[in-house]
């Protein structure tokens, strides 16, 4: 099994605090049947705690009623999901097409040399996680950089410097 | 040459706020609407030729046609916001610059269908998008435009947002329905269609966020007004995303049938630094090169896309300029292909990893000519051969590029082994 699908017990139990469980009552109507809020829920999780863990998993299956294996299929083919923890500030670096063709490359090197961040990773410190994604729709103001899921067009080296000083 | 149908009210300031959208006409065609019959509203969209947005081109009225009548099972909408096909961006405009357009053109086709509960799909990358729309919904039922009672009319509508996890295939319509319905986004047969057997088992209507948007235009002003832009099968106006090595990338809405090298010179600048044009994506990453030549009578529609054995798609044109290795363009297309597949088709699971490591083994000059003949080979095995069309999607590109562009794999290819068997012995 790769590592990304490998899930990760905390030891301690899970629950969605008020706010989640608010949203989930709230969206749960919504819905004909319960397993429609296996996507929401493995969402509003990692809302609440920046992954998923493994009593996560068992928690969202309790209360939709539904496998603990369907949901564990869902949160390991679904991308975004993070079932390990991220570094604080998680860069995604759009590596599709334009992207690619306007220069993603030099932002993917310049993070490697520098921060030594591989895509894939979370820095030894916790503080930085890098993945390449795939087109992430942003193609004319490429190359285009996700972090902490807020979007940064028309991307360069030296905007990106700068963009990871203000956040430090 | 651009025009401001989808897009009238995107440089207005603040216009995603339903004040002011309402006071540049959002929920206006509302009472005109509601004064019609359900199926009069069908006739207009399907007189106004407007084709699905998303990427097939299917006529929007004639698929809401199809929906069975009479049937004891609610009828869904769910609007297809997934946008994850590579050069195309258009739809989050919408969703950010003028959401109301979307909430309004939803309402204007669930009244059509009988549907009672919408659903948006939206990629789970588009965060801040989003948010935004989700805003607009509140206000939107806050207002009374959504809820028990659509406008003071007897008509209950509910829209909910359904976010995505990074999937591309779940742009695909039926893998759209399974991820709503709580699995992993893999296509289904068909048939049984949508409209007929959909979400839930019931009949569904799945449009893009684009060809919704469109629908307020038609009610207030007719189909003939719509088919006044566009050419005559390929009617109506579209948001293209123009990206690659040119001056001005952006979203530019243009009429559909203008030339597509005048757009790329006349709209977005020309090529990037003067430098020569070695080809042309015309509507997103799964659809076949064009080459300069080939690209000099090519229009932006349906119809002349087809005779250039290409695809409108979802109108997202990549231009490539002399710089462009095509081998490692295609290396990076058919990574995203085989990243995105579902896996549940061995042909596409398989053999687009493998397309991949034959193209990885030529870029690392250990290919030979049996390797470039082996992927194209690969393009005609796997295309048709799998339950949804992700495979071609790889396969009709990748076979355009080795058509066309032949000579660049072969320059990688090493030399033969007989010639260098003959140096070793002299």
């Amino acid at each position: 099994m790769s590592n990304r699908a490998k899930l990760i017990a905390t030891g301690k139990p899970f629950a969605f605090d008020q706010e989640r469980d608010a949203e989930f009552e709230r969206l749960v109507k919504r819905y004909p049947t319960r397993e429609s809020m296996i996507l929401p829920s493995l969402w509003l999780t990692q809302e609440q705690e920046g992954w998923i863990c493994a009593e996560a998993i068992e928690y969202i299956a309790d209360r939709i009623g539904t496998f603990a294996s369907q949901v564990y299929e869902c949160a390991t083919f679904y991308t975004m999901y993070n079932l390990h923890p991220m570094g604080k500030i998680h860069i995604c670096i759009c590596r599709t097409l334009s992207c690619w063709l306007r220069g993603k490359q030099e932002i993917v090197d310049y993070l490697k040399g520098e921060l030594g961040l591989v895509p894939g990773e979370v820095s030894p410190d916790g503080k930085y996680s890098l993945e390449e994604v795939e087109c992430l729709g942003h193609c004319g103001s490429a190359p285009v950089v996700q972090v902490n899921g807020e979007f940064h067009e028309n991307m360069d080296v030296d905007k990106l410097k700068t963009l990871l000083a203000t956040l430090k | 040459m651009e025009v401001k149908i989808l897009s009238a009210k995107f440089d207005i300031k603040d216009a995603h706020k339903i004040e002011v959208a309402k006071q540049h006409g959002a929920y206006s065609r509302l009472e005109k609407l509601f004064s019609m019959e359900p199926s009069a509203v069908t006739e207009e969209v399907k007189n106004s030729g407007l084709r699905g947005r998303g990427g097939a081109g299917f006529p929007a009225g004639l698929k809401w046609s199809f929906l069975p009548k009479g049937l004891d099972k609610p009828v869904y909408l769910t609007v297809n916001s997934d946008e994850s096909e590579p050069a195309t961006f258009k739809d989050r405009f919408i969703l950010v610059r003028d959401p109301h357009l979307l909430i309004e053109g939803i309402i204007i086709c669930c009244y059509a269908i009988g549907c009672h509960n919408s659903y948006i799909y939206i990629r789970g990358e588009y965060t801040t998008q989003c948010k935004a729309l989700q805003k607009a919904i509140d206000e939107a039922y806050a207002e009374g435009y959504l809820g028990e009672k659509v406008g003071g009319h007897d008509f209950k509508l509910d829209v909910t947002v359904h976010r995505g996890a990074g999937a591309y295939i779940c742009g695909e319509e039926t893998a759209l329905l399974e991820s709503i319905e709580g699995k992993k986004g893999q296509p289904r047969s068909k048939p049984p269609f949508p409209a007929v057997e959909g979400l839930y088992g019931c009949p569904t209507i799945i449009n893009n966020v684009q060809t919704i948007a469109s629908l307020p235009y038609i009610i207030e002003n007719g189909a003939d007004a719509y088919k006044q832009y566009g050419t005559d099968k390929s009617p109506g106006t579209h948001l293209f995303g123009i990206s690659g090595h040119v001056n001005k990338p952006g979203m530019y809405e243009l009429p559909l049938g203008l030339p597509i090298v005048e757009v790329i010179e006349k709209v977005a600048g020309g090529v990037l630094n003067g430098k020569k044009l070695k080809g042309i994506i015309p509507g997103g990453s799964s659809t076949p090169v064009q080459t300069p030549e080939e690209a000099q009578d090519l229009t932006l529609d349906y119809e002349s896309m087809a005779a250039h054995k290409t695809m409108f798609g979802s109108g997202g044109i990549v231009v490539l300029d002399e710089t462009v290795d095509i081998v490692k363009l295609v290396e990076n297309l058919i990574e995203f292909y085989h990243h995105e597949s579902c896996g549940q088709c061995t042909p596409c699971r398989e053999g687009l990893g493998w397309m991949l490591k034959i193209v990885k083994k030529i870029l690392h000059g250990e290919g030979t000519v049996a390797d470039v003949d082996l992927l194209r080979e690969l393009c005609d095995n796997i295309e048709g051969k799998t339950v949804c069309v992700l495979s071609a999607a790889c396969t009709m590109p990748v076979r355009s590029y080795l058509d066309k562009f032949r000579h660049e794999f072969e320059a990688y290819v090493k030399k033969e082994a007989s010639s260098g068997a003959a140096q070793k012995q002299g």
